[in-house]
């Protein structure tokens, strides 16, 4: 693909031509000689947008399992008396058919399909489709690099993901079940088979797909941070970065920090369940049998889990943020407000990610003494979001806000994320978790904050940049629908959860409460909650079709920056080759969010400063 | 046959949807882009401010119509003395985020509709305002630091442990799969010790019964019963995997950790009779407790406070319920008198007792002494003459000796009891042996043996003509030699009451 550098036509391209900087680019013809086949194009390719497609379609796949997953396991919830046994021919054994042919979800089946659902959303779509696919796509687009430092370790990181998710999904065929302890497998149930089928291969197949995980979320991680510390074009300051670039690395850097513990969490687990050691074990007694045992803590396990487990929140939501910041700010037509706040706050949500992770733990047994750090750090968190919640209103105001499914789903993110974020206060106190831990009330927290918030960021970016992806539009109305369904819909499905959850109703009962006095009597809720899962899944199929129709039959997009956005990624062609730029890389000479300044509607990164001009990324 | 409807009505709005979105593309090429971003504009703003108010308004219906359910109101205030602290903490929290939720929502969905997309408006150029960013920085510190210094507060309160010499009782749950042991301790306030290692299918949570403090523990049945007022500590255990003690009523709630106990401090304030009366108020509570019997009793009078299970522990995680009957002081003495000791009534004398080798626990001679005396009493009293022989069941010699075991002492000195309670009595010793080994040895065994029976007597003060002693070798079996049951049991001590006598104290 040698490109013949043709006259300037625009101001964009002379600008590149003169100030870009020349890394001699089209002498060396790099990468494209090995990628010209179908197999090394679009299979094992080492470009970043085509490893970010691949993460995202994976994502994709992986989305629609765990949804439909939830939608069995709310039929149960919500229609205990219903007829499962049109699901016989997917599930086999695991719909019991009693002697009048009804069909019913298996106990245990039930509780594989909540630990699936927890496994997936979190690690398989949040993580690594969330900012497995925007890390990837924009990091070097957005700082101006070629490529990530090494594609090759990036084609890695998503095969070792790839290879994550086979074993996973293998285990969902297992005679005894996949894994059925919960997303957080906690010891001992998940260290004795003894004590759940699901702990037997299941449980050993879980393992090995998050230790593969693991090593996908490093490899990404590293590459992530070397290529945002090293290859930033020449002008791109660390503070003239786009806010997506800051979040996107804040979240590798969380996750290069905490990845490594969960693995050594779950090594340990391994050892305690193959090779008879007690991390995590003692004094047992499990079906009569009473193991020898001795010295080892549970809670241990849940420190090195939740040491992962809470900034994994942070990895999921930081991106989201990231994505919602720059889509925002583009489509306002105004500068994203307080941009050096905005930064501080994903530095400070950062750092204090590492050190509320025992707020999960305030009622396992800890020293009580302990948790009274935990709050203090925990409840902090809230200012920094509380912070970046007025900055994106800010934002909206006095804006001339465009309306398409992109910044509906920034707004509906900002929206969740303030329901969310809320009730994070009730829980981060432990004083009131000790009512509200492990009901339906932090089912509804941690769904709406850290679930749909961050799924409206991904929807954001995903019709935000599918131009740039796939060199095709979205379709609008359908996208329209999708947002305006999905924001009621959720509210609809997570909202009454608080309710039944300040009732008291455990989560991850398989009867919903049934068998006790005090939490029997919200059928109707649990009913209505069940219509709207469904309604919202049927949604999410609308927009899964949508996807796939645009990315063949979507409307074209016929000039390079259709957003009319500051950032490097619209300087590219509108299909770019591996390599991004055909031609010089282009400098920077201001910070992202020159919106409506002077007169003038946006004025991208490229573009000198003129006279007298502050500069808002050189404070 | 519903799920295939349905099904096919979801595909076949999915395909008009899909036209639809096709139609509106096509339309929006011929309208030119100006023509659709001033579209989007009207509609959107327009479904903005709708939203807003829906769910708003929503939000306020659905608190209303789901206050009942809310901590710390009408029927759902908490049972115990710190519940009350939390419910509160969760209101005032709610207060706070209530005003930051409603106005934020409102400032959000009206700014987007206010600031739509409109031909010629030119945004604003607002990069930042400190002033402006430092309030909002500071208000939620301050708020944060109130919540935190409340809840702190609260926290270490609750959390707190007895102190020294503070009345209370402690009670034990242990959580298996899928089901709770509660155990309360006996008459000496404390509960024995365990080890995990002990546990039998008799011996379920592993009681060390060589432990004293064991013996009087009770592991009542389905029904469990606290005083009100009372302040309970519970000791909290797992004997499997992880587990959870779930008091909902009483925001008691912590985790089941085997080989690290837990616990968990709290007064319960209302009985149960007293909760069931302010249910009573509620329409949601005078409904049928059974639908499928309208006649039956309602939801308030069958109200019990539950317990229930809150961590994940296995398929049967969600059964895991028992009852607490919160009661007066003096219906729960009543109740915890009825309650018998689960080592006296499951174990002694079976497999897993480690003290077989003891005839009688100093636990066992009270009662015993009681059993004693009675059966003492309906001798004199009866005039039947087979009823005035007792048989000495707790007395043991050292084999092939007439040398009394130390534990033997128990049940002579209830002899001795009942010769001082009836002074004009008599009694004649009998010693008894099996056909086993000559006869003749056997007869100076037993013979030896009731003698030794009556020194003991008389060295307690016991005179000397009021007890005769006489041994019968082999000669008188109460029940034929054949097998080696029958043999102990012939190998007996027995006494017959001779002259009646009138109680010196007729208690």
């Amino acid at each position: 693909m040698a490109h013949v550098i043709s006259a300037a036509e625009t101001l964009e391209e002379t600008l590149t031509q003169e100030l870009g900087y020349n890394d001699h680019f089209h002498e060396h013809h790099h990468g494209d000689k090995f990628q010209s086949n179908f197999l090394t194009h679009y299979i094992f390719s080492t470009d970043h947008k085509m490893i970010a497609r691949q993460f995202l379609i994976t994502g994709i796949f992986w989305a629609f399992i765990g949804a439909a997953m939830s939608i069995i396991f709310r039929l149960q919830l919500g229609f205990p008396e219903a007829d499962l046994v049109w699901l016989k021919p997917l599930l086999g054994k695991w719909i019991q058919v009693n002697a009048s042919g009804i069909g019913k979800l298996d106990p245990e089946f039930y509780y594989s399909l909540v630990t699936m659902h927890g496994t997936i959303l979190v690690f398989f779509v949040l993580t690594a489709g969330l900012s497995g696919t925007f890390s990837n796509l924009l990091i070097p687009l957005q700082v101006g690099a070629r490529d990530m430092a090494s594609p090759l370790l990036n084609a890695f990181s998503y095969w070792a993901f790839f290879l994550a998710g086979v074993v996973m999904f293998l285990s969902l065929f297992l005679s005894t079940g996949p894994f059925s302890g919960g997303w957080t497998a906690y010891p001992p149930l998940s260290a004795l088979p003894q004590a759940s089928d699901g702990s037997g291969a299941g449980m050993t197949m879980w393992i090995v797909s998050m230790a593969l995980f693991v090593v996908s979320a490093l490899l990404g991680g590293i590459n992530y941070i070397t290529t945002v510390l090293n290859l930033r074009t020449k002008g791109m300051s660390m503070w003239r970065m786009p806010l997506t670039m800051w979040a996107f690395f804040v979240t590798a850097v969380l996750g290069v920090l905490s990845f490594p513990v969960l693995f050594s969490g779950l090594l340990l687990l391994m050892f305690d369940r193959g090779l008879g050691t007690s991390f995590y074990l003692s004094e047992i007694v499990v079906g009569g049998q009473v193991l020898d045992r001795i010295g080892g803590s549970p809670i241990l396990y849940q420190h090195l889990f939740w040491f992962l487990g809470h900034p994994e929140v942070y990895i999921i939501i930081l991106p989201a943020m990231g994505i919602v910041s720059e889509v925002m700010s583009v489509h306002a037509r105004k500068p994203i407000f307080g941009y050096r706040a905005m930064v501080f706050s994903i530095l400070a949500i950062g750092f204090l990610s590492f050190i509320v992770w025992a707020h999960h733990m305030f009622m396992s047994g800890v020293n009580p003494f302990i948790s009274n750090f935990f709050v203090i750090f925990t409840l902090i968190i809230a200012v920094p979001s509380a912070v970046k919640v007025f900055n994106w209103i800010t934002t909206i105001y006095g804006s001339n806000f465009r309306f398409n499914a992109a910044s509906l789903f920034s707004i509906g993110f900002v929206s969740m994320f303030i329901s969310g974020g809320l009730t994070g206060i009730f829980l981060g106190n432990s004083a009131i978790d000790i009512q509200l831990h492990d009901t339906y009330f932090i089912v509804a927290h941690f769904h709406i904050v850290m679930g749909i918030a961050a799924f409206f960021g991904m929807f954001a970016g995903i019709y935000h940049w599918f131009p740039k992806m796939f060199g095709r539009f979205m379709n609008e109305t359908l996208g329209k629908v999708h947002f305006w369904g999905t924001l009621i819909g959720a509210y609809a499905i997570f909202w009454p959860m608080h309710y039944t959850g300040m009732a008291g109703v455990p989560r991850r009962y398989y009867d919903a409460g049934a068998s006790f006095d005090a939490f029997r009597h919200f059928t109707d809720l649990n009913k209505f909650i069940t219509v709207a899962a469904i309604v919202v899944f049927f949604l999410q199929v609308l927009f899964i079709i949508n996807f796939f129709y645009s990315i063949f039959s979507g409307r074209k997009v016929t000039t390079k920056n259709p957003w009319g956005a500051n950032t490097l990624e619209w300087t590219t062609p509108i299909e770019p080759g591996h390599g991004n730029w055909p031609g010089n890389i282009p400098t920077v000479q201001r910070w992202a969010y020159d919106y409506g300044k002077d007169g003038k509607e946006f004025i991208p990164q490229y573009v000198p400063l003129g006279e007298n001009e502050h500069d808002h990324g050189n404070h | 046959m519903t799920a295939l409807i349905i099904l096919l009505c979801f595909i076949l709005i999915t395909i008009v949807l899909v036209q639809i979105g096709k139609v509106t593309e096509l339309t929006a090429q011929i309208k030119g882009e100006r023509e659709v971003l001033r579209d989007n504009s009207k509609w959107n703003g327009l479904l903005s401010i709708i939203f807003l108010v829906v769910f708003l308004g929503g939000v306020i219906i659905s608190a209303y119509e789901f206050k009942n359910v809310m901590l710390g109101y009408g029927p759902h205030a908490a049972a115990s003395k710190h519940g009350a602290i939390l419910d509160a903490l969760f209101n005032l929290t709610l207060v706070f985020t209530g005003i930051v939720f409603i106005g934020t929502h409102i400032a959000l969905f009206w700014f987007a509709y206010k600031y739509r997309y409109q031909e010629g408006r030119k945004a604003t150029f607002l990069a930042h305002d400190n002033r402006l960013e430092v309030w909002w920085t500071a208000i939620p510190a301050v708020v944060m630091t109130l919540l935190v210094v409340r809840g702190l507060n609260a926290w270490n309160e609750v959390m707190a442990d007895v102190k020294e010499g503070e009345d209370y009782m402690e009670i034990e749950a242990t959580g298996q799969q899928f089901n709770w042991t509660i155990r309360y301790p006996g008459p000496d306030g404390k509960l024995g010790t365990r080890d995990y290692k002990l546990t039998t299918a008799g011996n379920n949570i592993g009681q060390d019964f060589t432990d004293p403090k064991n013996w009087d523990d009770v592991i009542p049945g389905q029904e469990l019963y606290l005083p009100v007022g009372k302040k309970v500590r519970v000791r909290i255990i797992a004997k499997d995997v992880l587990h959870n003690f779930f008091l909902p009523h009483f925001r008691v709630k912590m985790d089941a950790v085997p080989g690290l106990p837990t616990m968990f401090v709290f007064t319960p304030v209302k009985t149960t009779a007293e909760y069931r009366n302010e249910l009573r108020k509620y329409p949601e509570y005078n409904e049928p407790y059974d639908l499928a019997e309208p006649n039956g009793p309602k939801r308030w009078e069958k109200f019990d406070y539950e317990l229930a299970c809150a961590e994940l522990c296995g398929k049967g995680h969600y059964s895991m319920r028992r009852i607490f009957k919160v009661v007066s002081q003096e219906e729960f003495d009543a109740w915890y008198k009825k309650q018998e000791s689960f080592y006296l009534a499951q174990i002694r004398g079976k497999v897993d007792d480690p003290n077989k080798d003891k005839m009688t626990l100093p636990i066992e001679a009270p009662i015993r002494a009681k059993a004693f005396g009675e059966s003492v009493k309906k001798a004199v009293e009866s005039a039947n003459a087979t009823d005035k022989t007792l048989q000495l069941s707790f007395i043991n010699f050292e084999t092939g000796s007439a040398k009394l075991t130390e534990d033997s002492k128990y049940e002579l000195d209830n002899l001795v009891t009942a010769l001082n309670t009836y002074p004009g009595m008599s009694i004649a010793i009998a010693g008894h042996t099996d056909n086993v080994g000559e006869p003749a040895a056997n007869l100076s065994l037993s013979v030896e043996r009731a003698n030794a029976v009556a020194n003991y007597l008389t060295t307690r003060g016991i005179s000397g003509g009021r007890l005769k002693a006489n041994g019968y070798g082999d000669t008188k079996p109460s029940v034929p030699n054949d097998t080696p049951e029958n043999r102990a049991k012939n190998r007996r001590t027995e006494f017959t009451v001779l002259g009646g006598g009138i109680p010196t104290n007729p208690s």
